[in-house]
């Protein structure tokens, strides 16, 4: 800000907290504050990598503190949060995709939303009946 | 008119958005919850051997690259527009943070599995 405008001084309303006005902008945050834990996971896999790269006894390491009851709190967190982003995903998926039309008619948000959720946890399950 | 990178961004975080929803609460649940407490599956199945194996194949070099990959490009763009939104305007330092070391755990990810 120049100095002239500093004599004016002019009102400018704070951004302090903005996001804490609204409900919509909580909502907005917290689905963006997902990608930090999403960060820490990958981040979690690819420390796993590079210990399985060194060797078993570098790998048993990185189980072993994986088996810590601090690591399986810190996991039941992150698995919460991928389920919020799960959802949040397709919630936001109808603004994001260009407009669908059916038989003439716009295809409603809800059923992008919901078919969305659908085959999530249907990959999810899949995904778990592989590995069990 | 400059080239932008934002299309490759934006469809790494697309990509990363949709994998982290489809296969992310499963896999979180097996590596960091049924595994190491035992519960459900038997702590084998994340034993060395097996997954030394799994990343000496191609199928399962490529699932974990694109895991790992995917999910950091994806989680930082939204920090990226997170920084943004909290005041701090993308500049050079956002911008190293934000694109400079997943682009690092991107090659160190490559340059470690590529081995086994």
């Amino acid at each position: 800000m120049s100095a002239q405008m500093d004599k004016r001084r002019p009102y400018v309303r704070s951004m302090n907290s903005w996001w804490k006005r609204d409900p919509f902008f909580v909502r907005y945050m917290v689905m963006e504050a997902t990608s930090v834990l999403v960060a820490l996971y990958a981040v979690i896999l690819l420390v796993g990598l590079l210990r399985l790269s060194q060797g078993e006894a570098a790998f048993n390491g990185w189980l072993g503190a994986l088996e810590s009851g601090p690591s399986i709190l810190l996991h039941v967190l992150i698995l919460v949060v991928f389920l919020y982003h799960l959802w949040s995903w397709f919630k936001v998926m109808p603004k994001t995709l260009p407009m669908i039309f059916v038989n003439g008619k716009k295809l409603p948000a809800d059923t992008i939303t919901y078919t969305g959720v659908l085959l999530a946890v249907v990959v999810n399950l899949i995904v778990l009946i592989i590995l069990v | 008119m400059t080239r932008s990178n934002a299309p490759l961004v934006w469809s790494l975080f697309g990509a990363g958005g949709v994998l982290a929803a489809l296969v992310g609460p499963a896999l979180v649940f097996v590596t960091g919850i049924a595994v190491p407490a035992g519960i459900l599956m038997s702590h084998d199945l994340m034993s060395y051997q097996r997954m030394f194996g799994f990343a000496q194949s191609w199928a399962g070099k490529i699932i974990i690259l694109a895991v790992i990959v995917l999910f950091l490009w994806h989680a930082a763009l939204r920090i990226f527009h997170m920084l943004h939104d909290f005041g701090i305007h993308p500049g050079v330092a956002s911008k190293l943070i934000c694109f400079g070391l997943p682009f690092l755990c991107t090659v160190a990810a490559f340059y470690w599995v590529l081995p086994i």
